[in-house]
């Protein structure tokens, strides 16, 4: 194997947990609500999915766990802010926390166990191909799923009907009310779509890539994700480089350092963060065209009966 | 009818809690914190083992309480305070960000003694502790150099903190007295505690060439890596030897346990006093596990070495010693480096070609 194909491979792998929780918030954002909680519902994604899996010893079992978890955490969100009103921001913080402590909670039972990580594909005779045969037919399945994902979400926001009526929730929930749209549900499907994203994501990480669960082993990637979304302006196939992108700093930074390239590494580590603060600058400078944040994003919305 | 209820309520209520108050009061309370939670699988979770090692020794005399996760800085000071609150008369802290904040309660309990871990500031009722790391870690560079084909070493380091970078060179010492040319790789993941970060270190290591992964963070990932890759690796903290059967060599273990049992014993003997304790091999606070998947000529000269260092015949960082820049270190322990030259150290030494970051 390459050293080539090798970095390739550790990038698709890196990617795919970012590229499917910031999928989801995509989805939730659009439809005008902002949830911060992506790391808690990620967190407890790995907690049920690392179970799930230990417990049966499937993965598809196990990744169908992580989702379960993941849209009963995007529930609680849901319950709070669409049923209750309460500030989104906050709610979404509170549920990071609550999701760090809950995952703990659940884990403490599987900690020190050890799974067998989920396989990878072999197609035979495309799987062979030489240089580009591992990277688009040998990866886990998951790596394939989240970019037919990001396709099915993309066809949906842009190409149906049901998309245009989200996306409008998202910029002007009270004209979508006014047509006679049910605001809250749609909301209410787009957080619980976002939740089963995370809660996915976060399946990844014990069965996909290190075959444990330890708490705090998302390690930050859900926030990740949040900035993901901004740094994509809000587009499906942008979101895709900037999954990518994202990955292969993280994975680039530590090949620099092998090579010993005069960078300081701690500058290597900040670069995906820094990227993103660029985006925000020229997004805020370009406000005029293109695509920015939808209009009620974070606003909370009380239908008048 | 109603008083004499009342009456004999309250004296009910009394007598329990005298009770309760006598047996409270025999019992030494024995107080933890935790930097991690205690399934952490490295660092808190050797800490905690040493905690339940305190509760086998004594049983009954002692009543232990932990609070795991807690940050450092000043958030701990609360944390440590609520101990000392309880009752707790014997309080550890684990990590170096509580120095201050154990310092300053330490000052506002003088009955009560602390224990801090890995720091260097002490008070009359304040001990510090820590352990000889780089120790293991010579042996491991003996191993490694051994053991590797390919002649390239894979460190994942953390932080460039004096601990971390004794540990780097305590390695290509013991690995040059096997070959005076083993070159390692270093990647700082910046973090103690990321499986997917370190993982992926631990891939990149491999894909450039290293044989033989060593570790200076927290989690099993990387010895999880060099399994599947079908590569070498030392464990760290605690035995890993769950997350790659065929892979690890050994792992240089933080064996609390001796230490706590010693001073709870002293608390309770009365005979507590305010120390630096840093233990290595010898005080067994620095324990290696299994030598294993190498051949035993590999094995009975990492024993040996073991051995000698335990008995204080081998030192790692044994005068003179090159730095990088081809400099003699002055050496201000007669025949080897003195403790504060080891736990201040911020020089690679010669062999490593990289740079320290941010130097």
């Amino acid at each position: 194997m390459g050293l080539i194909e090798a970095i390739i491979l550790a990038v698709l792998a890196a990617s795919t947990p970012l590229l499917l929780a910031a999928t989801g918030e995509l989805v939730t954002e659009r439809a005008g609500v902002l949830n911060l909680g992506v790391e808690g519902m990620m967190i407890v994604g790995a907690a049920c999915g690392f179970g799930g899996a230990w417990l049966s010893g499937s993965i598809i079992v196990g990744a169908l766990c992580g989702i379960v978890a993941g849209v009963l955490m995007s529930l609680i969100f849901a319950l709070m802010t669409l049923g209750l009103a309460v500030n989104q921001v906050a709610t979404g913080l509170a549920l990071t926390i609550l999701g760090i402590g809950l995952s703990g909670l659940i884990g403490s039972r599987f900690v020190g166990e050890k799974i067998s990580l989920a396989p990878h594909l072999y197609v035979p005779g495309l799987t062979d191909i030489p240089l580009i045969g591992r990277i688009l037919f040998g990866e886990d399945a998951f790596v394939y799923l989240s970019l037919a994902l990001v396709i099915g979400v993309w066809f949906f926001l842009y190409k149906t009907r049901a998309g245009l009526i989200l996306r409008a929730a998202g910029d002007n929930h009270a004209s979508a009310h006014a047509l006679g749209y049910p605001v809250l549900r749609i909301r209410m499907f787009a957080v619980m779509f976002g939740g089963a994203c995370a809660g996915l994501a976060g399946a990844y990480l014990p069965l996909a890539y290190t075959p444990f669960f330890i708490p705090g082993m998302t390690a930050g990637r859900g926030w990740i994700a949040l900035a993901l979304v901004v740094f994509a302006s809000w587009l499906p196939g942008r979101l895709v480089i900037g999954a990518y992108l994202f990955g292969a700093v993280t994975i680039l930074q530590l090949h620099a350092q092998g090579w010993g390239v005069g960078v300081p590494s701690q500058l290597m580590s900040a670069l995906p963060y820094l990227a993103t603060v660029i985006v925000l600058v020229l997004i805020s400078r370009a406000r005029t065209g293109g695509s920015t944040a939808p209009a009620a994003l974070g606003t909370v919305f009380v239908p008048d009966r | 009818m109603r008083k004499i209820l009342i009456a004999a309520t309250t004296a009910i209520l009394a007598t329990g809690a005298s009770l309760f108050g006598a047996s409270a009061a025999d019992k030494l309370k024995v107080g933890f914190i935790y930097l991690g939670p205690i399934g952490d699988l490295g660092w808190t979770y050797q800490h905690d083992i040493g905690r339940q090692a305190v509760i086998k020794e004594f049983g009954d005399k002692i009543e232990t309480t932990y609070l795991e996760n807690v940050s450092e800085g000043p958030d701990s000071e609360r944390s440590i305070e609520q101990l000392a609150r309880a009752g707790n008369k014997l309080i550890f802290t684990t990590s170096f960000g509580y120095m201050e904040p154990t310092l300053k309660v330490a000052k506002k309990y003088p009955n009560v003694h602390f224990e801090h871990a890995t720091g260097y500031k002490r008070d009359k009722n304040l001990s510090t502790y820590s352990g000889r790391f780089y120790e293991g870690r010579y042996i491991q560079g003996i191993i490694a150099a051994k053991m590797s084909k390919s002649g390239v070493l894979g460190y994942i380091a953390s932080f460039p903190i004096p601990e971390v970078i004794s540990g780097i060179n305590a390695t290509m010492l013991g690995a040059q007295t096997i070959n005076p040319n083993i070159k390692v790789k270093i990647i700082w993941a910046n973090t103690w505690f990321d499986p997917g970060k370190e993982a992926d270190a631990a891939k990149a290591l491999i894909d450039q060439g290293a044989d033989i992964i060593m570790q200076h963070t927290d989690s099993p990932a990387a010895m999880q890596v060099a399994a599947e890759r079908g590569k070498l690796a030392f464990g760290q903290d605690s035995e890993m030897i769950k997350f790659g059967p065929k892979a690890q060599l050994t792992s240089t273990m933080n064996n609390w346990g001796p230490y706590y049992i010693q001073r709870v014993k002293a608390e309770l003997d009365g005979t507590w006093k305010s120390e630096d304790f840093w233990g290595g091999l010898k005080s067994k606070l620095v324990v290696m596990a299994p030598y294993t998947n190498m051949p035993d000529d590999v094995k009975k000269l990492a024993m040996e070495t073991e051995a000698a260092i335990t008995e204080g015949k081998l030192q790692p960082f044994k005068c003179p010693i090159v730095g990088q820049d081809g400099k003699e270190v002055e050496c201000k322990g007669g025949t080897h480096l003195d403790d504060g030259q080891v736990l201040g150290m911020n020089f690679y030494v010669k062999g490593i070609d990289e740079k320290i970051p941010g130097k």
